[in-house]
C-alpha cells in the first residue's frame, strides 16, 4: 500500500486554521467578510421546523375519515394554542358534541380524508452557531454560514469528548509525565483550560466539572473511567455531543502516557492566551480529531495552508502506537524495504527505531508508527 | 456494449471500498481465466479529492505497474483491449462512501418490516432503521428519527394485495411530515420505492409524487404467505445508481467507463454466494468482518439472506464488539491472564488508531478473540433475520403441536451447512490459516460435516458483479485464485463427558495411507487432508451423538481437501461450553493449541 503509516498529528506553533461553521439548514449569516470575530460572537442564525405530532380526528370524534375536513374549526395553516378545540362533530342523533383538542401549540400543517389524522407542527427551534475561534471571517456561505480563519497554534488530540468550547491555557501539572491528580485543581481553573501530564482519573474530572472548568487536556486516561463519565461503553469513536459540563482531550491515548514533550512545551508557552477546544472525534471516513486552537492575532495571509506530512524518512520523529512499545518516541533510524517477520508471524513492512529516552532500538511494523508533524 | 463471453481475453474489475480501491486483472490463458495481479490505493471519494476516479486510476496504475502492461490511456480505461493494452471489459462495486443507506418501512414489524429489511439487506443496503405502525413509537418520535438519519433512499411496504389501505397511507402520511432529505446533496429529491399493497398505490402517489422521487414496484409481500423481494431489489439497485451513485463525487465519470451497472459491493458478495451455493447444490454461510462493519451471507433451502451488522468490526467498530460482546465473552478465548484495565485500554487504542496491526503473538491473540465475539454476534444477528415468514397460516398437524413449531422460525441450520467462507483481515491475514479456522470454528459453532474456505484477497466483489456479465470466468476465478480451502471441520452434536470416547473415524484420500483414529470427548484434532482433491471419510459417533444421520449412526461422506486438514471437534456442542474456573480453561485453550498448532509457542 502507498501509505502503511498512521498520518501524524499535528502539533505546531503556527498553521493558518480555516474552520467553517455552518448552519443545518439555511438561515442567515450575521457577519461580513473581512469582519473581525471573537469566539463567542454569533455568526449565522436559523430556526429548525418544530416538532410534528399527529392527532387521529376521526377517533377521536367518532367519525369516518372523510368526513374529518368538514369538522375542523380552524383552516389548514392556522396557528393554535395548546388545548384548544381544532375539531367538533356532533353525535347521537345530534344530543352530544364531541371535541378534539390541541396536544401542543404549533400550526395545522395537514389533515388526511384517508386516515382521518391531523398533523400539527410545533414552533420553530432558533439555532445559532458561533465564531468558536478568534480569527477574521474569510469566506462568507451565503445563507449557510462563514469560514473564521485564523493564525493559531495548533494541537491535535487523538480522541476527545465533550464538544467546543474556549477559555485561557492553565497548566496544572509540573511535567509532562505527572498525572492530573484532583489536589492540582482549584477555583482558580474555573472556566479554563487545563492542561495535566501523562493521565487523569474520574475523580480528577469530576472535581474539574465541580470547579467549572471549560476543558481538561491530558496524554492518557483509562477506558474504565471514561465508561464512568459516560454511563456507558463508548462503542464507535463518534463523539463530540456528550454534555459533561467541560471537554476532555487526551493527546496520546488510553492509559498512563506521558504527553509528547512537544506538545507539553506548546501548551506552556501559551499559558493565560485563550483558547478554543473541541472534542469532537470520528474515526471513520471524514477523519476528524480533537483540537485545541490558541489564535495569535491576525492571519498572515502569506503563512503555510494546513499542511500535512509528506511521509516517513530516516530521521523521521515518531511515537509508536501500538504494543510492546506503545507510547515511546524515538527517531526511524532505518527504513528496510523488504517484508519482515514479527513474533505474531504475520509478514509486514517494519522500521528500526530508535528511542529518544534510552537511546535502544527495536523493530516495529510501519503501520504501529505515527509521524510527529513538526 | 458488453462484448460476447466467448470473445474476453481480458477484465479489469474494481471496487470501492470506504478507505481502499482494488483493482484486478483477470486474463484468459491456456486453463482458462485466471488473476493476473491485483492492485490498490486509498480511496478518493472524500476531500481533498472528491473524484473516485483517481483512486480508481491510482489503482489500475498499480495493476499496469506489476503486470507489466498497459491498460490506460492518459485518463482512460482503454476498452476493448488491443494487442497488449487495454482489456475487453470493466466492471466495479462501490461501498465508498458509508455505502448504501436507508431506511425501510412496513407495517408490521415483524411481517412486512421484516420483508422489507431483507429487500433492503439483500440489495447491499445498510437500513439505518425500520419504521413500522407497531415498532413502539409515536407518529412524532417516528417523524423525529426520518428527519434526523438522512437516508439515500427509502423503501416503503405494508400490506397484502387487497388488504387494507388505510394502514398504508397514514405511514405515507408520516413520511410527508417529516420531509426526510436524502444524505448526499440537498438539490436533489429523496428517492423512495414504494412496495406495498398494491390497491394503496394512487393513495401513496397522491402523497409523494410531488414531494419525493416515488418509484412504484410490485409488493414484496403479495400475500402473507408470499415474498417477493426482486422487484424491491433490483429497484434498489437500478436508484442507486441513478440518484445517489449519480451525486457522489466522481460516479458520473466512473459510470461511463463500464458497460454494466456499478454495483453495492455487498449486493455484489451476495450474488456470487447465491451462485457457489445453486452451483453446488449445498447451503453456503459467506462471511465477510471488516474494520467497521461484519456482513453474513446465507443460502440456506435456497433462500438468500444477508444483514449487515453495522458496527460489529475489526478496527473501528473494535470497541463496540467489547461493549456488545461483554469481556467476559472476550476474555474467554484468551490462554493467559489478562487485566481487565489493560485490555480495555489496548481495545480502545485500536479503536483510535484502526491502522495498527498485532505486533506481538499476546496481542494476536487478543485480537482474535475479539474476532471470535464480533463473528458470533454477527451471526446471531443473521440467524434471527434469516428467518421463514412470519404471519403465516399454515395447517399444523398433531406433531407440530407435540414440537411447538411456530411460523418465523430461522432458515439457519447448522447441521445442513456445507461450506462456511470467511473474508476479511483479520481471517484472509491470519499468519497461519488454522487461526482463520478455529476463530471461525469456534465463532460459528458447525454441526456435522462443514466445509471452510477464506476469500484469500477479499475479490468476492468484484466476482460478483463480474458473474452478473461473465459468469463462466467469474466462477473459475473463484474456485482457482479467490477460494483458500481451508478443509473441514467434523464436530458431533450432543452431551458428553471430557475423556469419554466420542468418534470413530476413518479417512482415505489418494496419496495418503487410510488413517484411522479414535477421539474422545472433549478433544480437539487435526487429520490431513490432501491440499488438491479430496477423501472419503467414515465417521462413527458413539451413541447419544449426531453427525447428521442421526444418533449414533455412522456418516459416510466426500471431504474436499485443503490446506489445514479435517479438524475434528469433539468439544461438544448444543451445549457448547468452555471450563468456568480460569485454570483449567487456560489449561484446555492451550492443549487445543498445541493440538492444532495454532501459534508457534505456548501463549
Amino acid at each position: 500500500m502507498a501509505h502503511a503509516y498512521t498520518p501524524g498529528l499535528r502539533v505546531t506553533d503556527s498553521a493558518l486554521i480555516r474552520r467553517e461553521r455552518r448552519l443545518p439548514l439555511k438561515g442567515t449569516v450575521l457577519v461580513a467578510r473581512g469582519e473581525a470575530v471573537e469566539a463567542d460572537t454569533v455568526v449565522a442564525r436559523t430556526e429548525l421546523p418544530g416538532n410534528v405530532h399527529t392527532v387521529n380526528i376521526a377517533s377521536r370524534l367518532s367519525v369516518d375519515p372523510a368526513q374529518v375536513p368538514g369538522t375542523l374549526r380552524r383552516p389548514v395553516g392556522s396557528k393554535v394554542e395548546k388545548g384548544e378545540v381544532i375539531a367538533s362533530a356532533k353525535s347521537l342523533f345530534g344530543l352530544v358534541t364531541n371535541t378534539a383538542q390541541t396536544p401542543v401549540e404549533g400550526t395545522i400543517e395537514s389533515v388526511s380524508h384517508v386516515t382521518g389524522q391531523l398533523i400539527l407542527r410545533e414552533p420553530p427551534m432558533p439555532v445559532e452557531v458561533g465564531a468558536y475561534v478568534r480569527g477574521v471571517v474569510a469566506e462568507v456561505l451565503p445563507e449557510e454560514g462563514v469560514v473564521v480563519e485564523t493564525q493559531a497554534a495548533f494541537v491535535q488530540g487523538i480522541f476527545g469528548v465533550g464538544g467546543e468550547t474556549f477559555g485561557e491555557v492553565a497548566i496544572a501539572a509540573e511535567s509532562p509525565d505527572q498525572p492530573l491528580l484532583p489536589e492540582l485543581l482549584s477555583p482558580t481553573h474555573r472556566g479554563k483550560v487545563v492542561v495535566g501530564g501523562a493521565y487523569t482519573s474520574h475523580a480528577a474530572l469530576q472535581r474539574a466539572r465541580e470547579l467549572g472548568v471549560a476543558a481538561v487536556v491530558v496524554g492518557g486516561f483509562d477506558d474504565q473511567d471514561l465508561r464512568q463519565l459516560l454511563g456507558r461503553d463508548l462503542g464507535v469513536a463518534i463523539t463530540g455531543s456528550e454534555e459533561l459540563g467541560f471537554t476532555l482531550v487526551l493527546t496520546e491515548g488510553f492509559g498512563h502516557i506521558c504527553m509528547a514533550d512537544r506538545t507539553w512545551r506548546l501548551l506552556g508557552a501559551h499559558r493565560g492566551e485563550l483558547a478554543s477546544v473541541s472534542g469532537a472525534t470520528q474515526i471513520r471516513a471524514g477523519v476528524m480529531r480533537p483540537e485545541i486552537l490558541i489564535p495569535r492575532g491576525v492571519p498572515a495571509r502569506a503563512a503555510a495552508e494546513e499542511s500535512h506530512a509528506t511521509g516517513l524518512e530516516v530521521g523521521s520523529l515518531l511515537r509508536v502506537i501500538r504494543e510492546p512499545h506503545f507510547g515511546r518516541i524515538g527517531h526511524v533510524a532505518e527504513l528496510p524495504p523488504e517484508l519482515r517477520p514479527l513474533e505474531s508471524e504475520a509478514k509486514v513492512r517494519v522500521l528500526v527505531v530508535e528511542f529518544a529516552d534510552d537511546h535502544t532500538r527495536a523493530v516495529v511494523p510501519r503501520a504501529n508508527v505515527e509521524l510527529i508533524a513538526e | 456494449m458488453i462484448a460476447p463471453p466467448e470473445s474476453i481475453r481480458s477484465i479489469l474489475a474494481t471496487d470501492c471500498g470506504s478507505t481502499t480501491t482494488k483493482a484486478i486483472l483477470i486474463e484468459k490463458g491456456p486453463e482458462g481465466y485466471r488473476l493476473v495481479v491485483r492492485g490498490e490505493a486509498p480511496t478518493t471519494v472524500e476531500a481533498p479529492f472528491e473524484d473516485v476516479t483517481r483512486g480508481v486510476l491510482n489503482a489500475v496504475r498499480e495493476v499496469e505497474e506489476l503486470a507489466g502492461r498497459k491498460i490506460l490511456e492518459g485518463e482512460r480505461i482503454v476498452s476493448p483491449q488491443s494487442g497488449d493494452q487495454g482489456v475487453d471489459l470493466y466492471v466495479s462495486t462501490s461501498s465508498a462512501g458509508g455505502g448504501l443507506q436507508m431506511m425501510v418501512s412496513g407495517l408490521v414489524l415483524q411481517m412486512t418490516g421484516e420483508s422489507a429489511q431483507r429487500a433492503a439487506l439483500g440489495a447491499g443496503a445498510i437500513v439505518m432503521d425500520v419504521i413500522a405502525l407497531n415498532d413502539g413509537r409515536r407518529p412524532h418520535e417516528k417523524i423525529r428519527r426520518l428527519r434526523q438519519l438522512r437516508p439515500d433512499m427509502i423503501l416503503l411496504s405494508g400490506g397484502t394485495d387487497g388488504g387494507d389501505v388505510k394502514r398504508v397511507a397514514e405511514m405515507a402520511e408520516i413520511l410527508v411530515a417529516a420531509d426526510p432529505k436524502a444524505r448526499l446533496g440537498s438539490d436533489y429529491r429523496l428517492p423512495v420505492i414504494y412496495a406495498g399493497n398494491r390497491d394503496a398505490a394512487p393513495l401513496v402517489r397522491e402523497c409523494l409524487d410531488s414531494r419525493t422521487a416515488l418509484t412504484v414496484v410490485p409488493n414484496l409481500r403479495p400475500s402473507l404467505e408470499r415474498e417477493e423481494l426482486k422487484p424491491a431489489r433490483d429497484a434498489i439497485h437500478e436508484l442507486f445508481m441513478e440518484h445517489v451513485m449519480a451525486h457522489a463525487p466522481g460516479y458520473k465519470k466512473l459510470m461511463t467507463w463500464s458497460p454494466v451497472p456499478i454495483m453495492p459491493t455487498p449486493g455484489a458478495v451476495g450474488i456470487i454466494i447465491e451462485k457457489v451455493a445453486r452451483r453446488d447444490g449445498i447451503a453456503v454461510v459467506g462471511v465477510d468482518i471488516g474494520g467497521a462493519t461484519t456482513d453474513v451471507f446465507s443460502v440456506f433451502q435456497g433462500v438468500f439472506n444477508r444483514t449487515v451488522s453495522a458496527n460489529l468490526g475489526m478496527s473501528y467498530s473494535v470497541s463496540n464488539v467489547m461493549a456488545e460482546a461483554g469481556i467476559e465473552n472476550i476474555l474467554r478465548w484468551v490462554p493467559f491472564p489478562v487485566d481487565e484495565v489493560e485490555l480495555r485500554n489496548r481495545v480502545k487504542n485500536k479503536m483510535i488508531r484502526p491502522t495498527t496491526i498485532p505486533q506481538t503473538l499476546e496481542d494476536l491473540v487478543i485480537e482474535q478473540a475479539i474476532a471470535r465475539e464480533a463473528l458470533r454476534l454477527a451471526f446471531q444477528q443473521h440467524r434471527s433475520l434469516a428467518v421463514g415468514l412470519r404471519g403465516v397460516q399454515s395447517e399444523r398437524t398433531i406433531s407440530d403441536i407435540m414440537t411447538q413449531t411456530e411460523t418465523g422460525q430461522s432458515l439457519v441450520s447448522l447441521m445442513d451447512l456445507g461450506l462456511l467462507v470467511g473474508s476479511g483481515g483479520v481471517l484472509s491475514h491470519a499468519p497461519r490459516r488454522v487461526q482463520a479456522a478455529l476463530m471461525m470454528i469456534d465463532a460459528f459453532l458447525p454441526e456435522g460435516l462443514t466445509h471452510l474456505a477464506v476469500d484469500s484477497i477479499f475479490m468476492a466483489p468484484q466476482l460478483g458483479v463480474l458473474s452478473t456479465v461473465h459468469e463462466e470466468a467469474a466462477t473459475q476465478v473463484f474456485e482457482r485464485d479467490c477460494l483458500v480451502r481451508l478443509g473441514a471441520v467434523l464436530a458431533p452434536v450432543g452431551p458428553g463427558k471430557p475423556g469419554q470416547p466420542c468418534l470413530e473415524v476413518r479417512l482415505e484420500a489418494q496419496g495418503l495411507p487410510p488413517l484411522e483414529r479414535s477421539v474422545r470427548f472433549g478433544e480437539l484434532v487435526v487429520l490431513p487432508l490432501p491440499e488438491e482433491g479430496g477423501a472419503k471419510l467414515r465417521a462413527t459417533p458413539d451413541r447419544g451423538l449426531d453427525l447428521g444421520p442421526g444418533k449414533g449412526r455412522a456418516l459416510t461422506a466426500e471431504v474436499r481437501g485443503g490446506v489445514v486438514g479435517l479438524i475434528v471437534d469433539c468439544r461438544g456442542r448444543r451445549p457448547f461450553a468452555l471450563p468456568t474456573v480460569s485454570a483449567t480453561r487456560i489449561d484446555r485453550l492451550r492443549e487445543w493449541n498445541r493440538a492444532l498448532g495454532v501459534y508457534p509457542r505456548d501463549v
